[in-house]
C-alpha cells in the first residue's frame, strides 16, 4: 500500500493543559508611563490556559498532522482546483509594509500598495479578455451575486428590469443560489448527449424577460463548452448577457480569451486558479472582470491612477455600490499578484500542465471505472461508481478507502448529472511519480472494491477518525460545544 | 443502492416520471416519492414541504429532499391544492427511507382535475422506465 500508517499522536484540548504559572511568551517591558484605564473597561480578563511555549507548539503541531493538506498530499477535489501555494506567495504578504498597513492610510502613504490592485487589476483584464475589473468581492460565490447584481444594474438601466436566469445542468452548484438572491428565477438549462450545452436547447428557452446565462466553461464535467460562441449569440440576440463562472479558469489560463468567446462578466477564484490558500487555509478573493459597457456598474470605491499617482474614486453613480469593507481582501490579493509576476508568460503552462494531468489520470482510470462521457477532458476528469455498484460499493466507500493510501478524496456526488460521481482534478502541481501512485492506488481500490468490499464500507482504517457518521450529523446537528 | 429487483413498487399507487407516487383516498390524494427515488438519494436528512393551503400546479415543485448527497426538488404529480403536509417527516426525516409508501408520505393534495391521476405511470410502466 502505497499511503503508509505510523503513530498518530492524541493531544487534548488546550483547556486540559498547563498548570498556573506557566508561561509561553513574555511581554516586552513598557515603554510608556503607566496610565489608568477606565474601570469598565478592566475586569478578571479571559479566562485562558498558563502554558510553556514547548506545549504550545506540540499542540498545534500534533493538530497539523491531523490534517490532509496540499503540504502532505495531492489532493484532487474536483472542481476546488487545491494546487499547491508556492511558499514564495507567503514571504510577499508578510513584508511588512504589506502586511502591517492600516487599511485607513491615505492615500499618498499606500501609493505601492493602491499601485498593487491596479496593476493586479490590469493583469486579469489581460489573461481574461475582459477590460475592467473589481478586486473587491470576498470569494467566489460573492463574485456571482456581484455579477448578477451587475446583470440586473444593465436591464434596470435600459429600463426592462428581467426575471429570469439560464443554468445549465453543468454549472456550478452555486449559480443558481447566486441568481436566486439577487431576486431572479432560475431556469435550469439540459446539457446535450455529449455533455455540453447545445444552441437550440439555450435558444429555445432564452427570450425578453431572460436576463442572461450563466456558464461555467470549462463546465463541471471538466468539458469544454465549443458551443459557447453560437450560444453568447443567441443570448445576446435575445438581449441578455452572458456570465462566466471562472471557477474552472485553472484549464483555459491565457489560452481563451473570455471576452473574444461572448462572456459579459466573469468572476475568478484567485484562491483556485491563482494559488492563493484555501479551503481552511485562508479566505478567498473572487475579483469581477467585465467589458468596457458593464465597468460603469462595478462596485465602489476604485483604484484609478492620475498621472503618476494612484487614487481612490467611488463618483461611479451607476455602480452597485460596495460588497466588502476597505478593498476586498487584500492578504489574498498580494499572494495572487506574487503569482503572477513569478510565473509571467509561463502562466500559459499552468493550464496545459493541468490539462494533462487530469487526460492522464482518465487514461490510466478507464479501464476500472467507468467513464460517462469518453472523450479528451479538461482541467479535471469525472468517473462513476457504477461498476463498482455491481458490487455494493459506492462513490462514498471508494473516497473513504482512498484516505488509506495518502491521498485526499476527489469530489463525490457532483456533478449532479452524473450518478455516482468521482471527480478527480489533478491540478498542474502533481509530478507523473505522483500521479502513478495516485492512479494504482485506485486501481487497487477496484480490485478491492471485487474481492473484499467489506473493507471499503469500512475505510478509512488508518485514519485518525474512521467513518464518520454524516447522516446523525445532518439530522441532529450538535450546533454547541 | 440496491437493485431494481430488491424495491418495493406497491401496485396500488402511480407513479411520475420524476419518481413521485400517487395514491387515491377518498377524493384526495396522498404524494410521496418512490422507493426507488429515496434509494438513489440516500440517507434522507431533511424535507422541506409546503404549507398547507399552497395551490401548486403538475409538475411545479412542491418542495425539496435532501440527503448526504445532494439536495432533490419535489415535483407535483398532479396540480391542486395541499390539504395536509406529513408533519412527522421534520423531525424524522428517515422515514422517508424506511416506509416511502407509508409513514414517509409527503403531502395530501385536492386535486384540480382528478383524471390527471390516469395520466400518471402504473406499476408495470413505471418498473419499465427504471429499466430503461
Amino acid at each position: 500500500m502505497i499511503g503508509t500508517t505510523g503513530l498518530v499522536f492524541n493531544e487534548p484540548l488546550l483547556w486540559e493543559l498547563g498548570a498556573p504559572g506557566r508561561e509561553a511568551y513574555s511581554l516586552p517591558s513598557r515603554e510608556v508611563p503607566e496610565h489608568p484605564v477606565d474601570p469598565a473597561l478592566t475586569g478578571p480578563g479571559p479566562d485562558f490556559p498558563d502554558l510553556s511555549e514547548p506545549e504550545l507548539v506540540r499542540h498545534y503541531t500534533r493538530l497539523s498532522q491531523w490534517n490532509l493538506s496540499v503540504d502532505s498530499s495531492m489532493y484532487p477535489l474536483g472542481s476546488c482546483t487545491m494546487k499547491y501555494n508556492p511558499k514564495t506567495n507567503e514571504r510577499q504578504a508578510s513584508l511588512p509594509g504589506i502586511a502591517n498597513a492600516h487599511p485607513l492610510l491615505p492615500d499618498d502613504l499606500a501609493q505601492g500598495l493602491l499601485r498593487l490592485i491596479f496593476d493586479l487589476e490590469r493583469w486579469l483584464a489581460e489573461i481574461t479578455g475582459l477590460p475592467a475589473v473589481s478586486l473587491q468581492p470576498a470569494a467566489g460565490a460573492q463574485g456571482e451575486l456581484t455579477g448578477m447584481l451587475i446583470f440586473y444594474a444593465h436591464h434596470a438601466a435600459l429600463g426592462r428590469p428581467r426575471t429570469k436566469i439560464l443554468i445549465p445542468d453543468t454549472a456550478h452548484g452555486t449559480n443558481p443560489a447566486s441568481a436566486a438572491l439577487c431576486g431572479f428565477t432560475a431556469v435550469p438549462v439540459p446539457s446535450g448527449p455529449q455533455g455540453i450545452l447545445t444552441l437550440q436547447t439555450v435558444a429555445d428557452r432564452m427570450d425578453d424577460d431572460t436576463a442572461g446565462i450563466m456558464v461555467t466553461n470549462p463546465n463541471t464535467l471538466g468539458l469544454f463548452e465549443e458551443n459557447i460562441r453560437q450560444v453568447a449569440d443567441a443570448v445576446h440576440a435575445k438581449g441578455g448577457l452572458v456570465y462566466a463562472d471562472g471557477a474552472n479558469m485553472n484549464a483555459v489560463l491565457g489560452v481563451v480569451d473570455m471576452g473574444a468567446m461572448g462572456v459579459d462578466v466573469l468572476h475568478l477564484n484567485l484562491h483556485k486558479t491563482f494559488s492563493t490558500p484555501h479551503g481552511g487555509g485562508g479566505p478567498g478573493a473572487g475579483p469581477v472582470c467585465v467589458t468596457r459597457a458593464l465597468e460603469p456598474y462595478l462596485p465602489v470605491p476604485r483604484v484609478a491612477r492620475e498621472g503618476s499617482r494612484f487614487t481612490w474614486r467611488d463618483d461611479y453613480p451607476s455602480s452597485v455600490g460596495r460588497l466588502h469593507a476597505f478593498y476586498g481582501n487584500f492578504g489574498i490579493l498580494t499572494r495572487a499578484y506574487s503569482y503572477i509576476l513569478s510565473l509571467g508568460a509561463e502562466l500559459a503552462r499552468v493550464s496545459r500542465l493541468a490539462v494533462l494531468n487530469a487526460n492522464y489520470i482518465q487514461a490510466g482510470l478507464k479501464a476500472d471505472y467507468h467513464l460517462p462521457h469518453d472523450r479528451p477532458c479538461m482541467h479535471e476528469c469525472v468517473f462513476t461508481d457504477k461498476r463498482q455498484q455491481a458490487h455494493k460499493v459506492s462513490a462514498l466507500d471508494i473516497a473513504k478507502r482512498l484516505i488509506d493510501y495518502g491521498f485526499h478524496p476527489p469530489t463525490i456526488y457532483f456533478p449532479l448529472v452524473v450518478n455516482g460521481a468521482l471527480m478527480i482534478e489533478p491540478t498542474e502541481s502533481e509530478t507523473k511519480e505522483t500521479l502513478d501512485q495516485f492512479i494504482a492506488a485506485l486501481r487497487a481500490i477496484a480490485r478491492e472494491a471485487e474481492q473484499k468490499p467489506e473493507l471499503l464500507h469500512q475505510a478509512p482504517h488508518h485514519a485518525k477518525l474512521r467513518r464518520l457518521d454524516e447522516v446523525t450529523a445532518a439530522r441532529k446537528p450538535c450546533l454547541m460545544g | 443502492m440496491k437493485e431494481i429487483s430488491e424495491l418495493n413498487f406497491p401496485e396500488n399507487v402511480r407513479y411520475s416520471k420524476d419518481h413521485e407516487w400517487a395514491r387515491p383516498e377518498k377524493d384526495l390524494f396522498v404524494v410521496g416519492i418512490s422507493d426507488y427515488a429515496q434509494d438513489q438519494l440516500g440517507d434522507i436528512v431533511y424535507v422541506d414541504l409546503p404549507a398547507a393551503g399552497s395551490k401548486i400546479k403538475k409538475g411545479a415543485d412542491f418542495g425539496s429532499v435532501e440527503s448526504v448527497k445532494a439536495v432533490s426538488e419535489l415535483y407535483m404529480p398532479l396540480g391542486g391544492a395541499v390539504v395536509a403536509v406529513n408533519t412527522q417527516l421534520g423531525d424524522n426525516p428517515e422515514l422517508v427511507n424506511s416506509a416511502p409508501y407509508g409513514n414517509g408520505w409527503m403531502i395530501k393534495v385536492k386535486p384540480d382535475d382528478p383524471g390527471e391521476y390516469q395520466q400518471l405511470m402504473d406499476q408495470k410502466r413505471y418498473l419499465a422506465t427504471l429499466k430503461g
